[in-house]
C-alpha cells in the first residue's frame, strides 16, 4: 500500500501553472528525493504535501486518506527547513518539545521523546542552549530532532544542507543516511538541487522539470536508462554529450551514423525496421568515451582544452559549429600532450543512449 | 535691520563660523602646537591625532553643557530658593511638596498614567499591527490609526472635549448613553477617579499608532519559516502569536513601552486643556505648570522630581535600544 499518493496534483497561482499532472506513489520506508533545476517547483510540491501551500488540483493521500483540506499538523508529517527555522527564544529542549506541548502530551512523555531524539542526534550536551549558541550543523540536527520527537509518518526535508559549508554538508549527508537506516519504517521526502545528494541518499529520485515529472526511478535507473534528454543531461557531471545522428542499421542493436563526428556507433537500444533513417540524438556520457586508434569510431575532433584532475583528465573538443555544445571526454589517468591533437572517440554499445525528439527510444 | 536679514546673517555666521573654527583650529594644532618637525615629528603626529577628535567634538559638547547640564544644575540650585529667588530655604520646597495632598494625588495619578497608557498603547498597537498585516485594506486601517500621531496634544484634547461634551447632541459618549436609554447627560470629566482614565484614553489614542508602526515592522522581520514550523507543530493562531511571534520581538516591545512611558511622564497638555487638573485629575507636569507663576517657587522642585522619575526609564530605554541595534 502506498504511504503517500499524489493523483494528478496541480498548483497554479492565478493563471500561472507552477505544477501540473503530478502522479506519484511513495511506499512506506522509502527515501524519495525531489531534484530539479531552480524554479522547477520541487519546493512547492513539498510544501503542498506539508500543507503550507494549497493544492489547486488533484488529490493527495497520506495513508489512504485524502488530506487536501486537512490542516498541516494533522497530516502526520514533519518538516525540516532550509533555514532550520528554530524558535530563537527557546532552548534546544524547548524547541524540540514545542509540538508535543501543543498536542497536550504529559511531561514524562515529552521528556522521554526529547531524550530519545537527543540521543540519536548526539544533542544531549546542548539541550539547554539557545539556538544562537550552536553551530550550523548542530542547528540542523536540532531541526531534525524537532521532527523526530513527533514521530511522523512522513519526514519532509527542504534543502536541509544548502546552508552548510562543503565539508559539513558531506558529514551531515552521511548522518541523514544513517538516520534513515535507524528508522527504516519512516518515509522521507527530500528536496535538493544537488545531484550528488540525490544520488547518494535516494531510494528513488523524482526529477522535476518545467512543472512536471521528467522521470521517477532509482538513482542507477536514472543514470543508466534516462527517459529523456533532460534527465540524461541533468544526472551526471560533466553532462552527457548529445550528438545528432541518423539510424543506418536496425534490429537488437542499432547502428547510427554521426555526421557531426564523421563516424558511426553501435547502440544496444533495439529498433524496428521502420526506424531506418530516423533522425536521433546519440547520448554518450563523458566517462563512457573511449579513445581509439581503430577505423571504427564515433567521433573525431581536435582537443581544445584539457583539465587534468589527477585521477581523470577532461578533454574538451573543438566545436564544429558555434551552436553545438563542446563534446567532452573523461579519460582515466593522466594524459599529457593532448592539446591540439586530433583524437578519435567511441563507446561500448551498452553505454550509448538514443533519443528521438528528446524521448528515449527505450521508452517508446 | 529686519528680522529676516538677522536670521540669514545668523545662519551665515553659524555655518561659516563652524567651518572657520574647524579649519583654523586644525591649522593651529598641526602647525603651532604639535608641528611634525625635527626629532619629534612622528610623536607629534600621533599627539595631534589624539587631540583632533576633541577639537571637532568641542562645539557640540559645549552646546550640550550649556543647554542641558547647566539648566539641570541651575534648576536644582533654584529649587532651594523661595519664589523671590533671593532667600535660600534648603529643602523646604520639597518638604512642602511632600505635605501637599494635591501633590500626592498628582503622584498617584501619574503612577496610574505610567501603568495604564504604555501598556494599553503597546498592547493595542501590537494587536492592530498583527491584524492589519493580514488584511487587504490593512494599509488604509493603519494610516487611519497612525493619523492621531500628527495631531498636537492640545488639538487632540479639543477633539475629545467634544466627544466627552456634557450634552447628548454634541458629545458622542452621551449620545451613545442616550441611545441605550440612560437618563440625562453626564460630564465624564467630573466622574471621580474614572475621569483619569477618560483622559488617558486620549493619549492612548495618539500613541497606539506609534506602537503599531514600530511593532508592525518588527513582526515583518520575524523569519517566515519559524511561523510555518509552528503551524506544522500544530500551534493555533493564538499560540503562534503569543508563543512564537511576541517572544521574538520582545526587545522591540520593551523599547516601545519605555519610549511611551517617558512620554507619559512629560505630557501635561491633555490634563491642562481638559480639566486644568481639577476634579482629582492632577498629574505632576500639570501640577508644576500650576505653580510656575505663583506661590512659593516649588515648580523647579517638581521639575526635578519628574526628571528623577524619568531618568531610570530613559537609561534603560537607551540600553535596550542599543542592544536591539547589535
Amino acid at each position: 500500500m502506498a504511504d503517500l499518493k499524489l493523483t494528478d496534483v496541480a498548483k497554479s497561482y492565478g493563471p500561472v501553472d507552477v505544477l501540473k499532472h503530478i502522479d506519484l506513489e511513495i511506499e512506506k520506508g522509502e527515501l524519495i528525493v525531489f531534484v530539479g533545476p531552480s524554479g522547477c517547483g520541487k519546493s512547492t510540491l513539498l510544501r503542498m504535501i506539508a500543507g503550507l501551500e494549497k493544492i489547486t488540483g488533484g488529490e493527495l493521500q497520506i495513508d489512504g486518506q485524502v488530506v487536501n483540506n486537512v490542516p498541516p499538523a494533522q497530516r502526520g508529517i514533519a518538516m525540516v527547513f532550509q533555514s532550520y527555522a528554530l524558535y530563537p527564544h527557546m532552548t534546544v529542549r524547548e524547541n524540540m518539545s514545542f509540538a508535543l506541548k501543543i498536542a497536550g502530551k504529559s511531561k514524562s512523555e515529552i521528556e522521554a521523546a526529547v531524550n530519545r531524539a537527543a540521543k540519536i542526534l548526539q544533542l544531549e550536551p546542548y539541550l539547554d542552549r539557545l539556538p544562537k549558541a550552536l553551530s550550523g550543523g548542530q542547528r540542523q540536527r536540532v531541526a531534525i530532532g524537532r521532527s523526530i520527537v513527533r514521530d511522523p509518518k512522513v519526514y519532509l526535508f527542504d534543502e536541509p544542507l544548502s546552508n552548510l559549508d562543503a565539508a559539513l554538508r558531506v558529514a551531515t549527508r552521511i548522518e541523514i543516511a544513517q538516520l534513515k537506516e535507524q528508522m527504516p519504517d519512516s518515509t522521507m521526502i527530500y528536496v535538493t538541487h544537488d545531484q550528488v545528494e540525490a544520488m547518494t541518499l535516494a531510494s528513488r529520485i523524482v526529477v522535476l522539470a518545467g512543472g512536471g515529472i521528467a522521470q521517477v526511478g532509482t538513482p542507477l535507473e536514472l543514470y543508466e536508462r534516462p527517459e529523456n534528454t533532460f534527465v540524461a543531461q541533468f544526472i551526471g557531471s560533466p553532462q552527457m554529450n548529445l550528438l545528432g545522428g541518423r539510424i543506418v542499421g536496425t534490429g537488437q542493436q542499432t547502428r547510427v551514423e554521426l555526421p557531426e563526428g564523421q563516424g558511426t556507433i553501435l547502440s544496444n537500444y533495439p529498433t524496428k525496421e521502420s526506424d531506418m533513417g530516423l533522425e536521433v540524438e546519440v547520448g554518450i556520457r563523458p566517462e563512457d568515451m573511449i579513445a581509439t586508434d581503430g577505423p571504427d569510431y564515433a567521433y573525431e575532433g581536435e582537443v581544445e582544452i584539457k583539465e587534468a584532475l589527477g585521477e581523470v583528465t577532461l578533454l574538451y573538443f573543438k566545436k564544429q559549429k558555434p551552436e553545438h555544445e563542446p563534446v567532452i571526454a573523461k579519460l582515466p589517468g593522466i594524459h599529457t600532450d593532448v592539446r591540439g591533437k586530433r583524437m578519435r572517440m567511441t563507446a561500448e554499445a551498452e553505454k550509448v543512449h538514443l533519443f528521438n525528439n528528446g524521448q528515449s527510444l527505450l521508452y517508446r | 535691520m529686519g528680522p529676516l536679514m538677522q536670521g540669514v546673517l545668523t545662519i551665515l555666521i553659524g555655518v561659516f563660523g563652524c567651518i572657520g573654527y574647524f579649519y583654523a583650529s586644525n591649522i593651529v594644532l598641526d602647525r603651532v602646537i604639535f608641528p611634525p618637525r625635527h626629532d619629534d615629528a612622528g610623536r607629534n603626529i600621533n599627539r595631534a591625532n589624539a587631540v583632533r577628535p576633541w577639537l571637532f567634538l568641542f562645539p557640540a559638547l559645549f552646546a550640550l553643557t550649556l543647554y542641558l547640564v547647566y539648566p539641570v544644575v541651575g534648576s536644582f540650585i533654584r529649587s532651594m530658593y523661595d519664589r523671590t529667588g533671593d532667600t535660600f530655604i534648603g529643602f523646604q520646597n520639597y518638604q512642602n511638596l511632600a505635605g501637599d495632598p494635591e501633590f500626592r494625588s498628582a503622584v498617584f495619578n501619574n503612577l496610574l498614567w505610567v501603568l495604564v497608557v504604555p501598556a494599553a498603547a503597546t498592547f493595542l498597537g501590537l494587536v492592530i499591527a498583527q491584524l492589519t498585516d493580514r488584511l487587504k485594506w490593512g494599509g488604509i486601517a493603519k494610516s487611519l490609526i497612525f493619523m492621531p500621531m500628527a495631531i498636537s496634544f492640545v488639538g487632540a484634547s479639543l477633539i475629545w472635549k467634544f466627544v466627552y461634551a456634557n450634552d447628548a447632541s454634541i458629545g458622542m459618549l452621551n449620545a451613545v448613553r442616550l441611545f441605550f436609554g440612560a437618563d440625562g447627560p453626564i460630564d465624564p470629566l467630573q466622574v471621580p477617579f474614572w475621569n483619569n482614565f477618560f483622559l488617558m484614553v486620549i493619549l492612548v489614542w495618539i500613541q497606539t499608532g506609534f506602537a503599531m508602526v514600530i511593532l508592525s515592522a518588527a513582526l515583518r522581520g520575524i523569519p517566515e519559516e519559524t511561523i510555518e514550523a509552528a503551524i506544522l507543530d500544530g500551534a493555533n493562531p493564538f499560540q503562534i502569536f503569543f508563543k512564537i511571534q511576541v517572544p521574538q520581538i520582545m526587545g522591540t516591545i520593551l523599547v516601545v513601552w519605555t519610549t511611551i512611558t517617558i512620554l507619559v511622564l512629560k505630557v501635561f497638555d491633555i490634563v491642562y486643556t481638559m480639566t486644568g487638573g481639577n476634579f482629582g485629575t492632577q498629574i505632576l507636569p500639570s501640577y508644576m505648570m500650576e505653580y510656575m507663576f505663583r506661590d512659593d517657587g516649588r515648580a523647579t522642585a517638581v521639575a526635578l522630581v519628574i526628571m528623577v522619575l524619568v531618568l531610570p526609564v530613559m537609561i534603560w530605554n537607551i540600553r535596550q535600544a542599543r542592544k536591539e541595534m547589535r
